[in-house]
């Protein structure tokens, strides 16, 4: 690689990544610091605890719908999927930054990632978990959950897999576990720098464990870069596959508004979307709360907002494609549904996120509107908030208003609906939080490559 | 700076790695395991009963025929438990004073029936008839084995759906001529691939696809 | 919500002018646009919709979570728990464990009966069909479908009460005795018997035996739904009260008068039959019969009509008149008040019916007045119907007075004191007697009053001595058909609570006090009999559910001349016009505890659980009210608050309110919804008067129906229909209109049916959509009763629905009713998107649903363009009521919750003629499997059968030109094909 920096130095890099003064122990001390030594911030007290908040209201919501059924959320016959998918498809979406940047940056050698990857990582991981509830939660018998996996069972019979649903059991599920690997083994050297920082017998002891004993031979990074690239090889496509599978649960149905061929790079790009959205709202106040400006800098929070103004115009494009098919097909049926949507019982939802998805990040054209973390942090909640409409629209306003007019009906989400929903942010929360605290949400050692110093090293050696 | 961990906890390390895969490989198998055995499925455990009626008797000593006793077998979906009154048949001469047999003689006087413990108990949702396989070839002995050679009755196969399903896949392998449908202890006296396909053949059983068919079974 | 805007006819108008083509609409709110309507359509996120029984208690609560745990654990590892099995001691002869038994019997209802086939299991009646023997040729209404569960009824009264103290028959017996003996002395001057109307021989002969002892002792009758002025209109026409019966299978043109003689009334069974067999267009035959209705409130009849005209009631005598005169009948030259909206009609449909002499026929409408009713007699007379289309006979009832009359005098010696001992055997007097008579607070003079009922009703309550009825699934007793055949009732299952029949507490009051109600009518009937050999005879009527030529003889009656003279002009005609009318589910409020019944989606209305004040669309807009609004009826002083449902078609000036609801006393079903119509219906305006003032007084009633919503897109292929005439000029219009995908045009092999394919067609053009078949299915296949909220959130578990459709003017729409079953696609969406394999393809074409494999996704729901598919949200079925597991078709699985549910043709009753078929190796006949809605039809709209047999009547049915599927365009290759809804207009009207 050496060979071909120089190039891309010129290209990707007319200024220094992070802020310059950095040495490598300083860039250690800071972000080490935040787990081990420095007291926790009034800051993550209150987030933690809002999360734990709504994590009790979840628990308490899962309880009651096991208990009495999903009749306790607003579907019905037709709208048999309401809020629960929706959370599903969202917070799958959010889930794809992480992998996206530590995997295709990493493999297009896009250094800048290095100081947000591992938080983006863990990011995906929790809203991973998020979502792969819902697909639990929102069936009539969660206890026979199990079914929908291909085991050696006494009845003889395996699951369906024509159905989409399996297709997303595996698509989720390899997900999780390689950007959970992924994760993992690009915490390794950091978990033994903290291990070695540690004053706590218990922290070092907990470190080392995880750790597993790297001891920044050669041989260890050399094995790490292997496996990083490998992971990162097998990251990439699920990054474009577990979206695309998610939008074939759409597309296969015959139900007009779900049945078009272009969901899939639709989703893709909203995935992506919305994800980038997460992380500038987590980054944002991060970097102000415990002095990051320095890691993560406005060039970051930059390309993070040209990343979300391209995906973002993806989406745009994609809401007038179906437009113009459902227009251009002549199917009564499809251009019913679009109809429906635009001036329908839900035409508010649909012109609301048409100005969340659409209409807000246009700004982000702006360089002025890019400098402004305050603004990116606001443009983000919006692209939030658009996003999960967007979900909400596409499933209930096609399923309300389908084929006979005499089974329409309308979906009015009951309490237990916005309880469990709210209640998946609190463990969202509740779970990034804690990693804040006990590990270090920055990569110290990949920053570490970003320092002036790392570059002269590298070309003494090279 | 001490070491916090001592050399040996690498080898360790490495085997709850490598041991996590057998772990979980064999808590599979368990569970594939647990689910057919005879404690998930009663199978071979001989049940208690208010009186203790040995088939084993009945038919090999006294060789009466199941029909004598489940009458509807042939026309109804259930094979008819027999009712106290074809008991007393008999017993109305024979061990007439026998305590054993007093709750049987019980029932017929107060009219109280008597309360057999189910052996072989379908779940609710499957609807099996057992007309249309005596009436098809399918033996007594296939599915509830020697019974001539059970004292207490138990049930001889696992009953779960897999083993139905074996019998409806590969029905030839299984039929046997329909008058020997109610003989214990049967041999075919050819190849039994040969005669089923012929069976099959001439008994008019429906192909796999209707056989297996969800609705067959389950309403 | 912001105050609903007034529904603005002017603008309905002009909508409906815009729309183009054939447009088909569901509601008045979807058309108009209401504020209400745009409110109700544009709350992304309306109120919430609170869950369903929401009060729960903590305890509660945790016993729900261990559930549920417990639940899971199970079906984690399924060792079953130990089950005992409990042989007979003595199995009777005939029965075979496992297989069902039919017994004949029949269901009185006011003065008709209907002949029955009652499905047992091991004793347990599970299930009615029809008698095909039987007058009413082997159909059922909702009534008799329903009627099963009314048996099992938990809240039927189980024990004897005075004064609300549980007492044994003894005691009962004991006091009746002393009551009695006390009677002796004074001729039984105070002792009064009242009834509902009787037509069982057995119980008529009793009471006539026991007035023979007690002279001077009384029998009244009353009962609320009874056609009170036909008789009335007979003698004011003929001289004589008379019964009479139609034969539509000669009748080319036919006028009814507000009478829904296709679906309520006595006959209306046959009648639908014979009416449907002179409608089916086949490519053989295209001859069809013609239909005029005029009426208030639309009903299943009004729907079949040709020609449909929405008159108040008042009007429709104003009509008969002008009709009559322009017939040429004897109307002592009187002619209706002329009127724009039908003397147009006038001329037209008078040639028509002369032109059709002896084949045409006039049918005056039960609740209609006498002289509706003596018109009718005299244009049938005048065009020569009589003896053809229409039968005289003596009446079926009994003893037929007038019952209004009869209450009157009862309510008069009560109040004067002079009632010592009434016996109130059957009906709620003190519910649904006319208002003004105070029945409730007379009564109390009686000096001992014993009721004898199913539940512990309103008048119970009244009355020292409540005695527990026996269901007539319980009972020995005999009935009359519309045409007099009697049918020996014979018992199904002893009574399952210390219950007597009528029968048995007549004879109480005689002085063989204890006989068992087989004697008392066996004892009758050997004394009828008069043919050799009584028991071979009895066994056959028992067995048959008929008793051979007891029909009554056809009498020659004699129009009196100048009858028309006598009668009065019309009264005041000031203010709205108040309707009452029996309800379409509870009646008069008898099966006000059936929650089957209250279910039951209203033909046409489409609303459950509840009644309503329905109008037209102009009266509405003129009152200022939309659906859902509550208005206060002011009628003669009585004040009523009731919600209102605009009701498309209606006519104007005049409100429909249903009777049988706002019970006090039903049972946990019934008690305390709608509201009581009866407390504004006096004796001498018993259906219809004027002086209605209605007045809004609030809003937000939930009034729920199962659909409504939004207008349906013309170019949906749903509804195939057409005039006759176009289809005689070129049959492939229906073809043509329809559009479905051609077999060849897929990659993919076909899905071969080499032994049966079962399939189904449903005749549009002979549906009345009277929705029997609905309550069948429901009794069939288990279906859960969800209630009110349930159904108000879409979750009602139906799995047949008959949707009905409305096209053009609102002020007329044509009405369309399409009964909508599982469709059974061949490409099925459902199929493919289950993750568990939990629905799937048969090897003769069934969607199977297996529901102990469903996980509940509810994809296959969301995936199925007919929405079909029914989803247990909550654990409906009920798992704990003892008597109503009685209840259950044990070849059904009773669904859990969290799993889907739908149609599959009866599978259980195709496996079980396959079986059969199979043992005796054979294959399964065409007609050998019936599906419930099948079997109950009235019209024989629905058929099914194996569709690979050519010769099947399915298999010629779908070969038919008026064949078509629904959304056929989908490809999805539905094995329920429907046939084109054809009219038969006249041109002269249509011109």
């Amino acid at each position: 690689m050496a060979d071909e920096r120089p190039l891309i130095d010129e290209e990707l890099q007319p200024e220094p990544v992070i802020a310059p003064g950095y040495t490598f122990g300083t860039v250690t001390d800071q972000i080490a610091s935040v787990v081990l030594t420095r007291r926790t911030p009034v800051f993550w007290m209150a987030c933690f605890s809002a999360g734990f908040a709504l994590l009790l209201l979840l628990l308490w919501s899962v309880a009651l719908l096991f208990a009495k059924g999903v009749g306790i959320w607003g579907i019905k016959i037709p709208v048999g999927w309401g809020f629960a998918i929706t959370n599903f498809v969202w917070w799958i979406g959010i889930g794809h930054a992480g992998t996206l940047i530590s995997a295709i940056l990493l493999l297009l050698n896009q250094q800048w990632r290095n100081s947000i990857n591992r938080f983006a990582e863990a990011m995906t991981l929790f809203a991973v978990a998020c979502a792969g509830m819902f697909p639990l939660l929102h069936m009539g018998r969660p206890w026979l959950f199990y079914w929908m996996f291909p085991y050696p069972n006494t009845m003889g019979v395996q699951p369906q897999f024509r159905s989409p649903l399996v297709w997303d059991v595996f698509a989720v599920s390899t997900y999780a576990t390689v950007s959970f690997l992924f994760w993992f083994v690009g915490l390794m050297p950091d978990l033994a720098t903290l291990r070695d920082r540690a004053t706590n017998r218990w922290a070092r002891g907990v470190y080392g464990m995880l750790a597993m004993g790297w001891r920044n031979s050669v041989r260890h990074w050399h094995h790490y870069e292997t496996a990083s690239l490998l992971l990162a090889g097998l990251a990439t496509p699920l990054v474009l596959s577990v979206h695309t599978v998610v939008s074939f649960d759409f597309t296969i149905a015959i139900v007009p508004g779900w049945h078009s061929t272009f969901f899939p790079p639709y989703f893709v790009a909203g995935a992506i979307y919305s994800g980038f959205a997460m992380v500038l709202v987590l980054a944002i106040p991060l970097r102000a709360v415990y002095g990051l400006e320095g890691l993560i800098t406005e060039k970051h929070l930059d390309n993070s907002a040209k990343v979300m103004l391209a995906t973002g115009l993806i989406v745009g494009y994609s809401y007038m494609l179906e437009t113009f098919t459902a227009w251009y097909s002549g199917n009564v049926y499809e251009s019913a549904a679009l109809w429906n949507r635009m001036t329908g019982p839900y035409a508010g939802a649909y012109w609301f996120l048409i100005t969340c998805n659409v209409v807000a990040p246009q700004f982000l054209w702006f360089k002025r509107v890019r400098g402004k973390p305050i603004l990116l942090f606001l443009a983000s909640l919006v692209v939030l908030v658009g996003m999960w409409l967007e979900r909400f629209v596409i499933i209930v306003t096609s399923l309300a208003q389908d084929y006979l007019p005499s089974s329409w009906r309308i979906f009015t989400p009951t309490r237990w609906d916005w309880a469990t929903y709210l209640g998946t942010i609190g463990l969202f929360l509740f779970l990034f939080f804690l990693f804040i605290r006990l590990l270090p949400m920055i990569s110290i050692f990949e920053v570490r490559t970003l320092l002036p110093q790392a570059k002269i090293e590298e070309e003494g050696q090279a | 700076m001490a070491q916090i961990f001592h050399r040996s906890t690498n080898t360790f390390s490495r085997i709850t790695i490598y041991g996590a895969v057998f772990v979980l490989g064999f808590l599979t198998w368990a569970f594939a395991t647990l689910d057919r055995s005879g404690y998930e499925t009663r199978q071979s455990e001989p049940r208690e009963q208010p009186v203790p009626f040995s088939h084993a008797h009945h038919v090999a000593d006294c060789g009466i025929d199941c029909r004598y006793c489940h009458t509807s077998v042939e026309t109804s979906n259930t094979a008819n438990i027999p009712p106290t009154k074809t008991c007393m048949n008999c017993h109305s001469e024979l061990y007439r004073t026998s305590p054993t047999l007093e709750p049987v003689r019980a029932s017929y006087r107060t009219g109280e029936s008597i309360s057999w413990t189910r052996v072989h108990d379908l779940p609710d949702f499957v609807y099996f008839n057992h007309s249309i396989h005596v009436n098809k070839g399918v033996g007594c002995e296939s599915c509830h084995g020697r019974v001539d050679k059970m004292p207490l009755m138990w049930q001889e196969n696992s009953l779960q759906m897999e083993w139905c399903l074996d019998c409806h896949r590969h029905p030839e392998q299984h039929v046997r001529p329909r008058e020997a449908v109610f003989t214990m202890g049967y041999q075919p006296k050819e190849d039994q691939e040969t005669l089923g396909r012929r069976l099959v053949q001439e008994y008019k059983i429906q192909d796999v696809r209707a056989l297996t068919s969800c609705s067959t079974c389950h309403r | 919500m912001s105050a609903p805007k007034k529904l603005d006819l002017p603008a309905v108008r002009a909508l409906l002018e815009k729309a183009h083509g054939r447009d088909y609409w569901r509601s008045l709110e979807d058309l108009a646009e209401t504020d209400a309507f745009q409110d109700l359509m544009h709350r992304e996120f309306p109120r919430y919709a609170s869950e369903w029984e929401d009060g729960e208690g903590r305890r509660n609560f945790i016993k729900l979570m261990g559930a549920s745990l417990a639940l899971a654990g199970l079906s984690a590892c399924t060792r079953q728990p130990t089950e005992y099995i409990n042989p007979y001691v003595r199995q009777p002869e005939e029965l075979v464990p496992g297989r069902p038994l039919f017994f004949a019997t029949a269901m009185p209802l006011g003065a008709s009966s209907t002949g029955l086939l009652v499905e047992s299991h091991e004793g347990r009646p599970t299930k009615i069909e029809g008698n095909p023997d039987h007058p009413s040729l082997g159909a059922c209404d909702v009534y008799a479908q329903a009627s099963v569960l009314g048996l099992y009824d938990p809240d039927r009264s189980q024990a004897l009460a005075e004064e609300g103290e549980i007492r044994s028959w003894s005691a009962f017996l004991e006091t009746i005795r002393q009551a009695v003996e006390a009677q002796k002395a004074k001729q039984g001057a105070g002792l009064r018997i009242l009834t509902e109307t009787v037509t069982s021989p057995t119980m008529a002969d009793q009471i006539k035996g026991m007035l023979a002892a007690f002279p001077a002792a009384r029998w009244h009758q009353w009962e609320p739904a009874m056609a009170h002025s036909a008789a009335a209109g007979a003698r004011l026409a003929l001289g004589q009260p008379v019964n009479t019966i139609y034969d539509l299978r000669g009748a080319d043109v036919i006028v009814s008068l507000d009478a829904d003689f296709l679906a309520s009334g006595p006959g209306s069974l046959r009648y639908a039959r014979q009416f449907a067999s002179r409608r089916r267009v086949r490519d053989s035959q295209t001859g069809m019969n013609r239909l005029y209705v005029v009426e208030p409130m639309p009903t299943p009849t009004g729907t079949k009509a040709d020609h449909r005209l929405p008159l108040r009631a008042a009007d429709v005598e104003q009509f008969a008149w002008s009709l009559a005169a322009a017939v040429g009948a004897d109307t002592g030259g009187r002619k209706g008040i002329p009127n724009a909206a039908f003397d147009k009609w006038i001329g037209a449909i008078a040639r028509d019916l002369q032109r059709h002499r002896g084949a045409s026929l006039v049918i005056a409408g039960e609740q209609q007045s006498p002289a509706v009713h003596a018109l009718a007699h005299s244009m049938n007379a005048l065009l020569g119907n009589v003896g053809k289309t229409v039968v005289y006979t003596e009446s079926v009832e009994a003893n037929p007075v007038d019952q209004v009359a009869s209450i009157y005098d009862l309510v008069k010696d009560m109040d004067a004191g002079a009632v010592d001992l009434l016996l109130i055997l059957g009906g709620n007097p003190v519910y649904d007697a006319p208002v003004e008579l105070g029945f409730r607070d007379r009564l109390k003079k009686a000096t001992l009053r014993v009721h004898l009922s199913l539940h512990e009703d309103e008048t119970s309550e009244l009355c020292h001595w409540h005695l527990p009825m026996t269901h007539y699934l319980e009972t020995w007793s005999d009935c009359r058909a519309h045409d007099g055949t009697v049918t020996i009732m014979q018992p199904l299952i002893a009574p399952l609570y210390a219950g007597k029949s009528v029968h048995e507490v007549l004879t109480m009051l005689t002085e063989q006090p204890e006989r068992p109600g087989y004697d008392i009518v066996k004892s009758y009937w050997s004394r009828q009999h008069t043919g050799a050999d009584f028991e071979a005879w009895w066994r056959k009527v028992v067995h048959d559910g008929i008793m051979p030529d007891t029909a009554l003889p056809a009498k020659t009656v004699a129009l009196r001349q100048g009858w028309a003279a006598s009668l009065p002009q019309p009264a005041s005609r000031q203010g709205l016009e108040i309707i009452f009318r029996p309800d379409p589910a509870v009646f008069d409020g008898r099966f006000a505890n059936n929650g089957w019944l209250q279910e039951f989606p209203r033909p046409i209305t489409q609303i459950t659980w509840d009644n309503a004040a329905f109008m037209s669309p102009a009266t509405a807009h003129e009152k200022g009210v939309v659906t859902s609004d509550l208005v206060e009826l002011e009628y003669r002083g009585y004040k009523m608050r009731a919600p209102v449902s605009i009701q498309p078609g209606h006519a104007d000036g005049c409100v429909t309110v249903h009777l049988g609801y706002g019970r006090t006393r039903a049972g946990h079903v019934g008690t305390r919804i709608g509201f009581n119509a009866y407390g504004m219906r006096t004796s001498n305006a018993l259906w219809q008067d004027f002086g209605l003032k209605a007045t809004k007084v609030g809003s937000g009633y939930l009034l729920v129906s199962i659909q409504d919503y939004h207008a349906l897109d013309t170019r949906r292929h749903i509804i195939e229909k057409a005039a006759i005439e176009e289809y005689r000029r070129n049959p492939n219009v229906i073809q043509e209109s329809a559009e479905a995908p051609p077999r060849e045009l897929t990659l993919y092999p076909g899905f071969p049916y080499d032994k049966y394919a079962w399939g189904m067609a449903i005749d549009l053009t002979a549906c009345t959509g009277c929705g029997a078949c609905v309550v069948a299915c429901q009794a069939e296949n288990n279906i859960a009763v969800v209630g009110k909220q349930e159904v108000h959130h879409g979750r009602h578990m139906h799995w047949l629905r008959v949707d009905s459709y409305y096209h053009g003017d609102i002020e007329n729409p044509e009405i369309y009713n399409q009964p909508v079953p599982c469709m059974q696609c061949e490409n099925a969406p459902c199929e493919l998107v289950c993750p568990v394999q939990a629905t799937n393809h048969s090897s003769e074409g069934l969607n199977d649903m297996i529901y102990n494999r469903c996980v509940g996704t509810r994809y296959c729901s969301n995936n199925c363009p007919y929405k079909v598919r029914r989803f247990n949200f909550f654990l409906y079925s009920d798992w704990n009521t003892p008597s109503l597991k009685l209840q259950r078709n044990p070849d059904v699985t009773v669904r859990s919750r969290g799993v889907m549910e739908k149609c599959t043709y009866c599978v259980q009753r195709i496996n079980r003629a396959k079986i059969d078929a199979e043992k005796e190796d054979r294959k399964v006949r065409d007609g050998e499997i019936q599906t419930a809605c099948q079997a109950t039809c009235p019209a024989e709209a629905i058929i099914f059968g194996n569709i690979n047999d050519p010769n099947s009547r399915v298999a010629r049915m779908k070969a038919e030109k008026t064949n078509y599927g629904l959304l056929a365009d989908l490809n999805t290759r539905p094995r329920t094909t429907y046939l084109a809804a054809l009219r038969n207009p006249n041109p002269e009207i249509e011109a």
